[in-house]
């Protein structure tokens, strides 16, 4: 839809001016917020400065929350190529740890082979979790959006319940000191090794994440399985017409969207780090990764190399809200700051295309 | 082992508390669904519901604490729903946003500023009188249910007749549905289609935001973030399960209603339940129901595809 009116630079300094006052906008209300409620704006942005980046190890750290978040990011981009909703990522990233946590143990096996028969399970969990949305979307007519978020509490119960279960998840008694609900520890050479640079750990699901950010990228622009699956979500009928299976096509979109949140999950259980706990698997691991990954494939609209930096956006807002504590401003300020951040960011696309077609319809009338 | 099951159902059936429960269940459940199926018809799938339920019940909880008056309280909660459901529908119904980002968006933002301002505000609350209708709350087992409830409680014996009036007995109801079925056809009518889509969002603010007041003054008593606790797509899920009527709606609320009333009233019975798997009982009975339902009904024409005059 680019309009011959405008030219091509005018039209981007639009985009910006947008985006500028829409960000812009997010910001100065939550600063807003902040100082109706009786607190002082600057500190907390001092705050969240230094707990994301400043602080020694911080950025380590952000890179390590980022990782996880662009996995179901990239997953959840996956899936709304082929026009399907899939809101259920806490879940499946959920579901996913708990496979990993369960088959890593019961096959064993030496270190670097067994990390990736984690990841792997880990995969194949989440997608099995998105596989009954895409099973009750395809064969029962259930919308996936609500399957897909009913899903989330009934498998975060399901990996509850198998962490009381000795035979499923639950770690023996000697491993667990008092504490229950709470799997074994990863051995040491079945954890994603975390090299030291400047200081701060990093984490190798970050590499993973920003690789397979590209290779989704280039395969949703640049094959023919990406070809079909954006047709299928642009024009389902035409995608039909032409030979595209909706069934096959968009419930292996939704079960590999499903297996990246599982891939995170797993990730984030090899991968552990302050954030992420202590290689274990505990009730409520999950700790909202999924709805914030699925925040960051709204935000970078369906572009997966656009979701590498919103993803490192986000985690350090969510590193930085363990300071803001220390200001005496409520840290859930930061969940606030993200959802004002969120809707701004629907707000230019939005007007662009109003603009595009008004414009389009000047030019129709002029000509005539 | 089954005999000491059927015992346990026999006991939750004969207990006059799974009832009352239910009841309050499912009319929380239909203040919302009530809103939905309306805006549903119109051709919209607002996920913001839960949004909307949260926020009218933190508004109420707010407008009770200034004022000390619960009628003020429920007039607050419909102005919570009706600025979220102002945001839902202005952004995807006027800018053409999508209308799922734009709802979930909405979700986790009113749970982090429901969130954020409970804990800087703490607004205090207090449950409404209960009024007991005489006579028809001396029913055995359903009397005090249906009858003796806290008084937000009525508010829906009048909002249901009320809703189906407006759907199917006023020239804006037939343009609603209209609008929902066949969009372009209704346009080139002359019905404003997004104007009307507007409006039904706004009727669903309105009823889901009545519907977080009456959780806050009917049931809880307080608020927390937690209250709704992804209840408000249940109440989605109750649209769909009835097939888009409003009488199959309802009966989806007090099905899913009975769900939830039976995980409390099991526990409350004294019976050893696995906890984790009897907290998902509802979504699973919620996930049954419509994977058996959800194919034999037909959806309105263009639920959930937005309109823009000359595209299709």
């Amino acid at each position: 839809m680019t309009s011959a009116v405008v030219s091509p630079r005018a039209r981007s300094g639009e985009w910006f001016m947008l985006y500028a006052v829409s960000i812009l906008a997010a910001l100065v209300l939550s600063a807003a917020l902040v100082e109706a409620t009786g607190g002082d704006w600057r500190p907390v942005v001092n705050a969240l400065l230094d707990g994301s980046l400043r602080r020694p190890g911080r950025w380590g750290e952000t890179l390590g929350t980022a990782a996880p978040m662009l996995l179901v990011a990239t997953g959840t981009i996956i899936s709304s190529k082929g026009g399907l909703i899939n809101i259920g990522q806490e879940g499946q990233l959920f579901v996913g740890a708990a496979f990993a946590t369960y088959f890593g143990f019961l096959l064993g096996g030496p270190g670097p082979l067994n990390v990736s028969l984690i990841l792997i399970f880990g995969a194949i969990g989440g997608a099995l979790w998105a596989g009954v949305a895409a099973g009750l979307k395809f064969w029962r007519n259930v919308p996936e959006v609500l399957s897909t978020l009913l899903l989330v509490t009934v498998g975060g119960q399901l990996v509850a319940y198998g962490l009381s279960q000795p035979w499923l998840l639950l770690a023996p008694l000697a491993d667990r000191g008092n504490r229950n609900q709470v799997s074994v520890q990863l051995a040491e050479d079945n954890r994603l090794p975390r090299p030291e640079i400047f200081g701060n750990e990093i984490p190798l699901a970050v590499l993973l994440g920003i690789v397979l950010a590209i290779v989704v990228s280039f395969a949703l622009s640049r094959t023919v399985w990406g070809f079909r699956l954006r047709m299928l979500g642009r024009n389902p009928r035409t995608a039909q017409r032409s030979g595209v299976a909706q069934t096959r096509y968009g419930a292996s979109a939704l079960m590999l969207s499903g297996a990246f949140a599982g891939l995170a999950g797993a990730a984030m259980l090899a991968g552990g780090g302050f954030a992420f706990g202590n290689y274990q698997l505990v009730p409520g691991f999950s700790t909202n990764i999924g709805w914030t990954g699925l925040l960051v494939a709204l935000v970078a609209r369906e572009k997966a190399l656009v979701a590498i930096p919103v993803a490192f956006v986000f985690a350090g807002l969510r590193t930085g809200s363990s300071f803001v504590g220390a200001t005496g401003v409520e840290g859930r300020i930061t969940d606030v700051i993200q959802g004002f951040l969120v809707l701004a960011l629907l707000v230019p696309p939005a007007v662009m295309f109003l603009r595009d077609r008004r414009r389009a319809r000047a030019a129709a009338t002029e000509r005539v | 082992m089954i005999s000491g099951f059927f015992e346990a159902i026999v006991d939750i059936a004969s207990s006059e508390s799974t009832y009352i429960n239910g009841a309050l269940f499912a009319a929380f459940l239909a203040f919302a669904a009530s809103g939905e199926w309306v805006a549903e018809r119109a051709g919209t799938l607002n996920i913001s519901v839960e949004g909307m339920l949260l926020g009218g019940a933190f508004t109420s909880a707010i407008g009770y604490d200034i004022t000390e008056s619960v009628l003020i309280g429920l007039f607050a909660g419909v102005l919570g729903g009706l600025i979220i459901a102002g945001v839902q529908a202005e952004m995807s119904h006027r800018l053409s946003a999508d209308q799922f980002v734009v709802g979930l968006t909405l979700n986790i933002l009113v749970f982090g500023l429901a969130g954020f301002l409970d804990n800087e505000l703490e607004p205090a609350t207090k449950l409404a009188g209960r009024w007991n209708i005489p006579l028809l709350s001396d029913i055995p087992l359903v009397g005090q249910a249906l009858f003796g409830q806290r008084w937000p409680f009525y508010v829906l014996y009048a909002l249901i007749p009320f809703t189906w009036w407006l759907v199917f007995r006023t020239r804006w109801g037939l343009e609603l549905r209209s609008v929902g079925e066949s969009p372009q056809s209704a346009d080139v009518s002359g019905i404003d289609v997004n104007k009307r889509r507007r409006q039904s969002i706004y009727y669903a603010g309105a009823t889901s935001g009545l519907g977080g007041a009456f959780l806050v003054f009917g049931q809880v008593g307080l608020f927390e973030d937690s209250i709704v606790g992804g209840r408000g797509f249940i109440a989605i899920a109750a649209v769909i399960f009835g097939g888009w009527t409003l009488r199959g709606t309802i009966a989806g609320c007090v099905i899913f209603a009975g769900a939830l009333s039976f995980r409390l009233s099991i526990q409350g019975l004294g019976y050893e339940v696995n906890s984790e798997l009897l907290q998902s009982l509802p979504f699973l009975v919620t996930l049954f129901g419509m994977a058996l339902f959800a194919h034999r009904v037909r959806a309105p024409g263009a639920l959930a595809q937005p309109f823009v005059r000359g595209l299709k």
